[in-house]
């Protein structure tokens, strides 16, 4: 694929590859500086592998003076500079280009402190998500926001990307679940903004930092809400003859006032996928399956499925299946969670993500089937059904240049249609390159120069992450 | 002083602009219930969103609900509740407080990212803020955000308005996420334990898995002869019942609680969420920001300087509401002394013109932040315009 345009590298920093390195090595200890091709082939990508570009060195601190030493030297030298996490972004969000350095955050996976009583976490920024969950969960407590790359994404990725995951309906995505960072600004000042108290005095930068793709700082701690647990949490398979029957569900459980921690949606491709993948004993003979999940103690967890049940069947529901066990309970998971592994396995896919207003779903869904199938092309759909993030799985082969490119636009069509509809180009994974050149479907010049100039507060001369987020014609100074 | 009151977001535009284009200082105001919060400022006139008023959009399906930026609050809160729904942040109505009248806006909500007890558990204004339609200091109508709550496109400056208090620009229309509101809602209260206790209380059960949507402890004087520690409880009827139970189970060392329902039950939160122990009398008030824990070590510390101080507990501890008297700095020196090393923040709430001329209002920043803050408000309003001076000096 090549559809995607990366400036070009600038020559007089290539001409300087030796004297930066020079510089970077008085920096920082030896084994924390990677220079050689080998090493740094596995920072080429990211999860969206179809792009790829050696980057000038990567740099693996162990500590925030570190990072603040190397900052401030890249800044000085005009280099730029590529913040990374666990390189699991979608969106490119964490591609280098061949004149930067890439800043890793890999080696500050410390958890510094926890505090039950407080139910904040302090942790360095590479810590994975899962991690932070593992170091709780013996007091029964958990961080919220849970990627299904939560294995392997790391909390300053989360932070970079504001990752959601199925669970955020009733608990929120990141921004929600963060009180505090520790930045490092480009000039190499170290700044700590918001901590272990909610609502941080002035202006809300934790808001404008949670979300800002690696182009405002380098995060390199943060100070995360954990909460308990609940008592027990139990997931239902429901089958639905139609998509515009599961949906006139969602709403309906909605309008009872009932919030259940997750609402997953597939449609009948995906069932099929993850099923064939997962034998999790997903029904076939229905056209879409929701996941819903709630909390509670058993009676509790009792009453609120009994009326989720008598709501499902008012709106015609095929199979009701309760999970009876742990086992079950991991099966009906797994069969969601492995969605883009199974994908994976039978065809190369994008993944698209983009958000529309869940009242909208049936017609999405079916202008969705029309845009993919007018490419000659299949899709299979996994959504957040109560907030409208869904994730179309565009099948296609990857050897295949026309059809790979068909794929693409066939996403951009789709993300042009969340826009339509009153969504958005993006719900969990982010703009980075991949939505870069999408960015004026949804906001207007003055919309995007207003982003621009608040971006260029913190970075005049655009060395963060610089070819991400936004068009690359458009730059504005602050 | 000149009113401007657009009744299109076109008009709103062409006044931000002229405004501009004389340098003048504007002040934003929507009810005018918040006059007085904030540094005081000098302006010449305002921008007025009363004639901005409307529910755009409401879909209980979708749980969203936008509005223009002069919609009463009040009407908002109604055309929710005849859908059985809610803002999850419960925000605070000042008039009590800051003696003042006029109807609050939603607009001055979003603004001021105003949020009430709720807020310990279902997050601030500005995590239900989901989008915004704002004219900045060029006169452009810009965009935020949207009308879907999982939204990552490019920089969240719906944050960064939100909690601004006018100073990037004028809000023309913002978009909330909404909640079903709760079937039953019970609120439990031990009496008679002391400030450490209390927050060991409201800790224990803010860390069970039993969801209390509410925290607060008044102590002796507030409102009552006898300290109270409250949590509220909101569910469906079965539930409360149960978790109830559950909870006084947990918390049995602090003794039984007594069970307050229905008006009485309302009535006290409305209370604790609009400081109204503090309402009618000439102490200066303060909001402080702490870990919960820390709170009774940052009050214990603050008697010492100043004897006559009052204050009470909400957010499981995490705000303590202080009033002192107004006496010189109205107590700024000790109460910011009291929890520099304990990380937390003040922010002076109400205090006489004078006051608030010389004791910084909000808590001053470190100086990476101040620049950033001060290139962040000229990058939304280079002409300087919007509520100058109204956070900190200069910005
Ligand atoms: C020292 C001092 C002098 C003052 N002098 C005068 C004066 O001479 N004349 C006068 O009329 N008032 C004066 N005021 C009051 C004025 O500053 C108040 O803010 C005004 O009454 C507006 O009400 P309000 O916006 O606070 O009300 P609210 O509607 O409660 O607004 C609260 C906050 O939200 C912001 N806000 C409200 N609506 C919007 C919106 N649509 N977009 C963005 N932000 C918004 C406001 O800027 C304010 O910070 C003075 C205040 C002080 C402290
Ligand atoms: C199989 C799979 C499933 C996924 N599922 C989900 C999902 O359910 N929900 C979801 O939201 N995402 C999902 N993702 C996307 C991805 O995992 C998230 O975006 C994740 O947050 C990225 O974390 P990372 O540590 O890998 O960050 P990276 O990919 O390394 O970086 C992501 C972005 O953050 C910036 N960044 C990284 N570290 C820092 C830092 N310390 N300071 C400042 N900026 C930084 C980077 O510059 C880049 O822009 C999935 C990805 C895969 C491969």
């Amino acid at each position: 694929m090549s559809a995607i345009a990366f400036p070009a590298p600038r020559a007089d920093i290539l001409a300087r590859r030796d004297a930066i390195i020079a510089g970077l090595a008085g920096l920082v200890a030896p084994e924390a500086l990677i220079t050689s091709d080998d090493e740094r082939r596995p920072y080429e990508t990211d999860a969206l592998t179809a792009y790829r570009r050696m980057p000038l060195a990567v740099v693996l601190p162990s500590t925030t003076q570190e990072v603040a030493a190397v900052l401030r030297y890249c800044g000085e030298q005009g280099v730029p500079v590529v913040p990374r996490g666990a390189g699991t972004s979608l969106a490119g969000g964490a591609i280098p280009q061949e004149d930067a350095v890439v800043i890793g955050v890999s080696k500050m996976n410390r958890i510094l402190e926890i505090d039950y009583d407080n139910r904040a976490a302090r942790v360095q920024a590479g810590v994975t998500n899962l991690a932070v969950t593992g170091a709780v969960m013996s007091e029964g407590f958990f961080y919220a926001p849970d990627p299904s790359s939560q294995l392997a994404c790391s909390i300053g990725g989360n932070i970079g990307m504001n990752s959601g995951g199925a669970h955020c309906l009733k608990y929120g995505v990141t921004t929600n679940n963060v009180l505090g960072v520790t930045l490092v600004m480009l000039d190499g000042s170290i700044v700590e903004i918001g901590g272990a108290h909610l609502d941080a005095p002035g202006l809300d930068l934790l808001g404008l930092i949670v979300g800002s793709e690696g182009q405002l700082g380098i995060v390199t701690e943060a100070t995360v809400r954990i909460l308990r647990s609940a008592e027990g949490a139990r997931p239902v398979l429901f089958g639905f003859p139609s998509s515009e029957q599961a949906g006139a569900a969602v709403a309906a459980i909605i309008g009872a006032g009932i919030i259940p921690v997750a609402m997953e949606f597939m449609d009948k491709p995906a069932i099929e996928i993850c099923e064939a993948f997962a034998k999790a004993g997903y029904p076939m003979d229905v056209e879409a399956l929701l996941i819903i999940e709630v909390e509670g103690s058993d009676a509790e967890m009792d009453a609120q499925l009994a009326r989720i049940v008598a709501i499902a069947r008012e709106h015609g529901v095929k199979t009701v299946k309760e999970s009876k066990s742990a086992m079950e309970t991991a099966a009906i998971w797994k069969g969601r969670k492995s969605a883009f592994g199974a994908t994976g396995r039978i065809a190369d896919y994008i993944c698209m993500d983009g958000t529309i207003p869940t009242g909208q779903l049936p017609f999405v869904l079916q202008r969705m089937a029309e845009i993919v199938k007018g490419y000659g092309l299949r899709v299979a759909n996994v959504f957040h059904a109560g907030d409208g993030n869904l994730h179309p799985l565009i099948l296609y082969n990857c050897n295949d240049p026309v059809e790979a490119r068909k794929a693409e636009d066939a996403g951009n069509d789709i993300l042009k249609l969340c826009v339509e509809v009153g969504g958005c180009l993006t719900g969990e994974h982010g703009v980075g390159i991949e939505k870069r050149d999408l960015m004026r479907v949804q906001f207007n010049e003055a919309d995007l120069n207003q982003q621009m100039r608040v971006r260029a507060v913190f970075d005049g001369e655009w060395l963060l992450n610089p070819a991400k987020v936004f068009p690359l014609d458009g730059r504005v100074a602050a | 002083m000149t009113i401007h009151t657009p009744t299109t977001e076109a008009q709103a535009c062409a006044v931000v602009a002229s405004v501009a284009a004389t340098g003048t200082p504007v002040t934003l105001r929507g009810g005018g219930t918040r006059t007085g919060l904030g540094r005081p400022t000098q302006v010449v006139s305002t921008i007025s969103s009363a004639g901005l008023t409307g529910i755009t959009l409401y879909e209980p399906s979708e749980m969203v609900i936008g509005a223009r930026a002069g919609t009463p609050l009040a009407e908002i809160l109604r055309t929710l509740a005849d859908r059985g729904q809610m803002l999850p942040f419960e925000p605070m109505d000042h008039r009590a407080l800051l003696g003042t009248e006029g109807e609050p806006t939603i607009g001055a909500v979003a603004a001021g990212n105003i949020s009430g007890p709720r807020r310990i558990n279902a997050g601030a204004a500005r995590d239900s803020l989901i989008g915004i339609r704002l004219i900045n200091g060029r006169g452009e109508a810009i965009k935020s955000g949207g009308r879907v709550m999982k939204n990552v496109t490019g920089l969240d400056l719906v944050k960064l308005v939100s909690g601004a208090h006018g100073t990037l620009g004028f809000l023309t229309e913002v978009t909330f996420r909404v909640l079903p509101a709760p079937e039953c809602v019970v609120t439990l209260a031990w009496p008679g334990l002391a400030d450490e206790a209390a927050v060991a209380l409201l800790s224990a059960a803010l860390g069970s898995p039993f969801e209390p949507m509410a925290a607060a402890h008044l102590p002796a004087g507030i409102g009552a002869d006898q300290a109270r520690t409250l949590l509220r409880l909101e569910n469906f009827a079965s539930s409360i019942a149960y978790r109830t139970d559950a909870l006084g189970e947990l918390l049995s060392q602090y003794g039984r609680p007594e069970l307050i329902e229905g008006a009485a039950s309302q009535e006290l939160w409305h209370s604790v969420r609009d400081a109204r122990f503090f309402a009618g009398s000439h102490e200066a008030v303060w909001r402080l920001s702490l870990a919960p824990t820390k709170a009774p070590r940052a009050t214990a510390a603050i008697i010492q300087a100043l004897p006559q101080a009052r204050w009470f507990y909400d957010w499981g501890g995490g705000l303590v509401w202080l009033a002192v008297p107004v006496d010189e700095d109205a107590g700024a020196a000790a109460i910011r002394a009291a929890i520099r090393s304990l990380g937390g923040h003040a922010t002076l709430v109400r205090a006489p013109h004078a006051v608030r001329a010389v004791v910084p209002v909000f808590e001053p920043l470190a100086e990476p932040l101040m620049r950033v803050t001060a290139g962040i408000k000229n990058s939304f309003d280079p002409a300087g315009i919007f509520e100058p001076g109204r956070m900190y000096a200069g910005i």
